[in-house]
């Protein structure tokens, strides 16, 4: 199938980029003067994280969508998007940790911001629970839409709250107010990043897609 | 409008007279809520944390707990007899549908709530009569937001395989920052804390009401509609 054959290829192309961001991350960018080497992990950790917040919403952007059209598209695209945000969130939640042994010295701590990534993960798990609670497709696909677009309006209260506690956890310095204050080399390296994780995000949720396809063209009424 | 909210009102009154009726499923959930303080009661050691230190997580896991019992029961009363089959044949909308069961939902928790907190007060000693307005307003506040997703998502997971399971698996998340915002404003009031440093989370837990409560008015349609 062609659709699986495109999100095969963009994956491969993610992957081995994916391998260039950690030679460059490793070999060329600078060691951070107080956090050390433990410092690397942020490459991956931030726009995994950023990608998991934005699955979210795009899974409530298609349900909205869903809701109105009744196009079973955008419907396999909010399932592919949550199991793909699913991942990337499993992957904020093990690099986070391994960062905060070394530097927080606790694996976890129960800070706003851990919580509440914790949560969306959750979020995430339900999401893709319920999907597999209900067995007919046009109310599983309604029902998905309903959590789905609470799940996003959950999004800006978790942010929120983040800003209103006290937290160990380090502020954005990217993605707020005023100019990033990072090094010209972190900074490209980290958009470089970003830039990999969204065609992993985009390989994924390709062959996500094409793989629900594919079952539904093999099992008509499953 | 004014047929919404008529018809929701006689939703409302149907539910809440059936519960009226039997009785059992409010009793279990006052039973169940002095349980739950009593478990506590045993999970603390005395000597070491004082109660008013514990006190607001106490109440508000019991508060959680009695809401899950109550909403998972909301949408049960209507699959017997597809009663929710007559139900959406009659002539009044959806929407006021949803507003009847978070009506009758909000009555049901409100009782257990209502029962809860002077047992909570007399069991852990803590005195809630000088800051019982406060406190009412931030329960008040915290609950319909959490009866109000979890009345939507009751109406999906009734009609799903493992609806008890699900209810707390779904609502949980949704029900967590209100839940956080009420133990902080809580333990402020309870430690005699100026109302001032209370206002910030009356105002979240407001603007979570507002959202969600318009959300599910709005969605509730989708998970009914065939």
């Amino acid at each position: 199938m062609r659709l699986l054959k495109t999100g095969r290829w963009i994956t491969v192309v993610g992957l081995s980029l994916l391998a260039a961001v950690y030679v460059r991350a490793l070999a060329f960018t600078p060691v951070e003067r107080t956090q050390g080497v433990a410092q690397k992990i942020f490459y991956l950790h931030v726009p995994a994280a950023i990608w998991t917040e934005t699955g979210m919403i795009l899974v409530g952007v298609a349900s909205i969508f869903y809701l109105f059209l009744k196009d079973p598209r955008l419907d396999r695209f909010a399932e592919a998007s949550a199991e793909v945000g699913m991942l990337f969130g499993t992957i904020v939640l093990t690099t986070g940790p391994i960062w905060g042994k070394p530097i927080w010295g606790t694996w976890w701590t129960w800070d706003a911001r851990l919580t509440l990534t914790l949560l969306l993960f959750l979020m995430y798990v339900g999401y893709l629970l319920l999907r597999g609670a209900v067995t007919e497709p046009g109310l599983r696909a309604r029902y998905a839409a309903v959590l789905g677009i609470s799940g996003m309006c959950l999004v800006p209260f978790v942010h929120l709250s983040v800003y209103m506690f006290r937290t160990l956890h380090p502020q954005p310095i990217v993605l707020k107010p005023s100019a990033p204050s990072l090094p010209g080399a972190m900074l490209a390296t980290l958009a470089f990043s970003f830039l990999v994780f969204t065609v992993l995000y985009v390989g994924f949720v390709t062959q996500r897609y094409a793989l629900t396809l594919l079952r539904e063209q093999t099992e008509p009424h499953a | 409008m004014p047929d919404v909210w008529r018809h929701a009102w006689l939703l409302a009154r149907k539910d809440l007279l059936i519960e009226f009726r039997s009785r059992t499923a409010i009793l279990s959930a006052v039973v169940f809520t002095i349980l739950v303080l009593l478990v506590f009661n045993f999970g603390r050691d005395p000597t070491a944390v004082a109660a008013v230190d514990l006190a607001p997580s106490i109440l508000w896991v019991t508060f959680t707990f009695a809401a899950m019992l109550a909403l998972n029961r909301a949408f049960q009363l209507e699959l017997e007899n597809q009663a929710l089959d007559g139900l959406l044949l009659a002539p009044v909308s959806r929407s006021s549908i949803y507003l009847g069961k978070l009506m009758a939902n909000l009555v049901f928790v409100a009782t257990v709530e209502g029962i809860g907190l002077p047992l909570f007060a007399l069991f852990f000693n803590v005195s809630v009569v000088p800051v019982l307005g406060p406190l009412c307003a931030v329960i008040a506040l915290a609950t319909v937001g959490f009866v109000a997703v979890g009345t939507l998502f009751s109406a999906m997971t009734g009609r799903t395989r493992f609806a008890e399971l699900l209810l707390p698996v779904l609502l949980l998340p949704f029900m967590l920052p209100p839940l956080i915002w009420a133990v902080l404003a809580t333990s402020a009031l309870l430690a005699g804390r100026p109302l001032s440093e209370v206002v910030g989370w009356l105002r979240l837990l407001a603007a979570f009401d507002i959202v969600f409560v318009t959300l599910a008015f709005f969605l509730f349609p989708a998970t009914v509609n065939e």
